[in-house]
């Protein structure tokens, strides 16, 4: 039988995965999105694990919201992308740096 | 091994598999299709948490349009792959050992000591006559959680309006129709009437 723990420990390496992934990709604000995501899948894999092995469905709708906001986040997330590479002509983390005081 | 086993394994090892590849590729298209993999897998263990209509919505929501958004993204800027990938190996050391120290104090955590089978038993199967997922997710939905569901739908009109004001570009040197201009116009500015004597 596949135990809490299991699932918790595919959320927990995905997570990690997704950490690691923000460190190495510092030149592509693109793939730290897709880490973003990564990120949220790891946690909604913990939610509904949860969910299941505690009979309640709260986690399950949680996750629900997550999915919409997630989405909404992303679309937003992408136009400022846009936005940043029509004016900059770059999406490299290190050189987006006029905000420094 | 039970079969149920077996489908966790196999799938929680094609997702570890494709999110590492997703964080490694050189190419952002192919970090963008493992991730739809990624997202397919996930989908698979969510069926074996008796989530069906969320592992649904995964493949509908996010495979269908959040990906799709980000190959389109990823597609309409030129981004020169040399440039993206120099900082990577630099980098490589301090990831790997953040995500080694996460990845133990999670384990830390979560591990089989606190959250094994012993401390959270394998729920019963469902009863034949219990309310399907799809069935019972909505019922709640709109009845306990309607007031957070029609603020979900804010959220989204929002991103809507927020993507597309973003990205909404104006060129001065294009013609366009300005309506609220052409409505707001008086008959002073398109008519001058002017007195003289009629012409014999």
């Amino acid at each position: 039988m596949i135990a809490l723990s299991d699932y918790l420990m595919v959320g927990a390496i995905l997570f990690s995965l997704s950490v690691a992934g923000i460190f190495l990709n510092r030149k592509n604000l693109l793939i730290l999105l897709m880490c973003v995501e990564l990120m949220l899948l790891a946690v909604n894999m913990n939610f509904i694990a949860f969910s299941h092995f505690n009979g309640d469905l709260a986690g399950q709708i949680f996750v629900f919201f997550i999915l919409t906001v997630a989405a909404a986040e992303a679309a937003i997330g992408l136009a400022i992308l846009v936005v940043l590479f029509r004016n900059r002509r770059t999406i490299d983390v290190e050189e987006l740096d006029t905000l420094k005081g | 091994m039970s079969y149920e086993k077996f489908i966790f394994y196999v799938f929680a090892a094609l997702l570890v598999f494709s999110a590492s590849m997703v964080i490694v590729r050189r190419n952002p298209v192919h970090s963008a299709l493992f991730l739809v993999f990624a997202f397919f897998n996930s989908a698979v263990l969510w069926m074996l948490l008796e989530a069906e209509f969320l592992a649904i919505t995964l493949v509908l929501v996010y495979v269908g349009a959040v990906m799709v958004l980000f190959l389109f993204v990823i597609m309409m800027l030129d981004i020169e792959l040399a440039a993206i990938r120099a900082g990577f190996v630099r980098y490589m050391g301090v990831g790997a050992l953040i995500a080694l120290a996460m990845l133990v104090e999670l384990a830390m955590v979560v591990g089989p000591a606190r959250f094994g089978l012993d401390k959270f038993a394998k729920p019963s199967p469902m009863a034949a006559n219990a309310l399907p997922n799809t069935e019972a997710i909505g019922e709640q939905l709109y009845t306990v959680y309607v007031y957070p569901f029609e603020i979900a739908a804010v959220i989204l009109l929002v991103g809507i309006v927020a993507a597309i004001g973003l990205t909404l570009r104006r060129r001065p040197e294009k013609k366009t129709q300005n309506i609220s201009e052409q409505v707001r116009v008086k008959r002073a500015d398109r008519v001058r009437l002017v007195k003289m004597d009629a012409e014999h």
